[in-house]
């Protein structure tokens, strides 16, 4: 069939950028139809946010230093930790969890009939907009540190910064959308896509706190101690060598492929629900 | 009685169907406790002696029996599942069955615990024989006593406050941001992050004239030998008095919320 001489040439990308702004348009409109119950949410997690920072104050009137890091430093972990993890939630936590609700209601045929790439739609179709609201806050108590500790990044940490912060989210992003698809196999893998949250804990922590199995399982395995701690010992100036850069960018490339590997593994082993 | 037996017998076999879930749940909640626990051993390798009267002994072993209170006390489903039943309208059923809805979900609570503590039982154990070098068994018999009186009345202080809040759902559709505001506070005033004592002197004492520290920190604290003696029995007492208060407004909330109640849907 001959394409329309109307249309004109596009890159293919073109598409999936009109369709995501379609996406942010809808999200936009959904969160404002609750209005207080936004704003709600935007407290729990400032609450949430603000008590990680209590333990660390507490912590700190009792000891003046974990491993090799400081009472500062550990607070602009914190920060770095909540910015990726509220960043990852803006885009891609709601959508993760909603996966096994799609499997068992059978409201997956509808997707992998849309004429789009049905990973992409299932982990991009709602924008939690709140994430972006906390991420400024967790941005503002990162700055706070820096200047705590009489340090201003130049230009090039905070571009080097982005990246790693982009790195930490496609891991999140990748482990939980791996958990996820266990769905197919359990209807009841709810349980498990919340489970990721714990993992949460141990990515604000000091690397120095781990040793032994623990470190190795949390770098190499679920690269958890990678995911906040290298942007923050980047701000931080703490990096011993640029290999733990590579290693976050390389791992977060990894997680990808295996994740892409196991969902399309998955979905092979999809029976419908409901038909 | 009887009735409320077989609503805890068909209760435990509801819950059975979780046990999968709950099994990942028990697995995933060792996770941040491997996390904190690794934290303390830094903190006290890096300096000589205790940290705010704890030796590492007691501060490892103040989170794992926070652990095994947790387990057997926490509410996790039951206020969501109640203030669903209020969104949807199925407690209208209840308003005209001689069914009292309060104990009915006591019970539901408590063969929740039963099992969830049953399936626990074999991570938490195995986890903490990989800590056994620094888990302190309680004092004598009396103190494990006293430990276990204490736990029964955290688990109903629990059980009545989450009950209570869950019944703002007669006056707002949404109630899951007010448990979670809630849920906060309990978190880290209750001694789920760190044990209450570290605090300032003063900003313990305060925290003590809150229902807080009886959710939680006071059983555990009585079995590491924290609280003895006369401060032992005057703070069971008060523990007994925050769950006869909360059992009241548990009671007044409801009748206040049955008159707002509309039975949509039902």
């Amino acid at each position: 069939m001959k394409t329309p001489a109307v249309v004109p040439r596009q890159p293919w990308f073109w598409r999936y950028v009109v369709i995501y702004g379609a996406l942010w348009k809808n999200s936009v409109v959904r969160e404002m139809g609750f209005k207080s119950n936004f704003l709600l949410w935007i407290v729990v997690e400032l609450l949430w946010f603000a008590l990680q920072l209590c333990f660390i104050g507490v912590i700190y009137q009792h000891t003046d230093h974990i491993g090799d890091w400081s009472k500062w430093q550990v607070v602009l972990l914190i920060g770095a930790s909540q910015f990726i993890q509220q960043i990852f939630q803006a885009f891609f936590l709601g959508n993760c969890t909603q996966i096994s609700e799609y499997i068992r209601t059978g409201r997956l045929d509808f997707m992998l009939l849309l004429p789009v790439n049905t990973r992409f739609i299932i982990s991009l179709r709602h924008v939690d907009l709140g994430g972006f609201v906390n991420g400024v806050s967790a941005f503002a108590v990162m700055a706070y540190a820096l200047r705590q500790l009489h340090l201003l990044p130049t230009v090039v940490h905070v571009l080097g910064f982005l990246l790693l912060v982009a790195a930490g989210v496609l891991i999140h992003y990748s482990l939980m959308f791996l958990l996820a698809s266990a769905s197919f196999w359990t209807v009841r893998a709810q349980g498990i896509v919340w489970g990721y949250y714990s993992l949460f804990n141990i990515a604000r922590l000091p690397d120095a706190a781990f040793r032994g199995f623990f470190k190795v399982f949390f770098t190499f395995a679920v690269p958890m101690l990678l995911v906040a701690n290298v942007p923050a010992k980047l701000l931080a100036d703490k990096l011993r060598s640029p290999l733990e850069l590579l290693l976050l960018l390389g791992m977060s490339v990894v997680c990808l492929l295996v994740s892409e590997a196991g969902w399309r593994f998955s979905l092979r082993h999809y029976t419908s629900a409901s038909s | 009685m009887r009735k409320y037996w077989h609503v805890l017998n068909i209760g435990i076999q509801n819950t059975l169907v979780y046990r999968v879930n709950f099994l990942f749940r028990a697995l995933f909640g060792l996770i941040p406790l491997v996390a904190t626990i690794s934290l303390w051993r830094a903190i006290y390798a890096g300096q000589a002696g205790d940290v705010a009267g704890y030796s590492l002994a007691q501060m490892i072993s103040y989170y794992l029996v926070i652990t095994i209170v947790d387990s057997l006390t926490a509410v996790n489903e039951d206020d969501w599942q109640i203030a669903t039943d209020i969104k949807d309208g199925n407690i209208s059923q209840f308003l005209l069955k001689p069914i009292d809805y309060l104990a009915y979900r006591l019970c539901l609570f408590g063969a929740g615990r039963l099992v969830y503590t049953l399936v626990a039982l074999v991570p938490v154990a195995m986890f903490i024989f990989c800590q056994r070098r620094y888990f302190i068994l309680p004092a004598d018999g009396a103190t494990l006593a006293w430990f276990a009186a204490s736990i029964v009345l955290t688990a109903l202080l629990q059980f009545f406050l989450s009950y209570t809040m869950a019944l703002l759902a007669f006056w707002v559709l949404e109630v899951s941001t007010f448990i979670f505001i809630v849920f906060a506070f309990e978190y880290i005033a209750g001694g789920h992050l760190f044990p209450l004592d570290i605090l300032p002197a003063p900003l313990t004492k305060a925290l003590y004239f809150t229902p807080f520290p009886y959710q939680l920190f006071f059983p555990v604290s009585i079995y590491i030998g924290k609280t003895t003696g006369a401060a032992l029995q005057q703070g069971l007492v008060i523990q007994m008095l925050w769950v006869i208060a909360a059992y009241a407004l548990a009671r007044l909330v409801w009748s206040r919320g049955i008159r707002k109640y509309s039975a949509v849907g039902g």
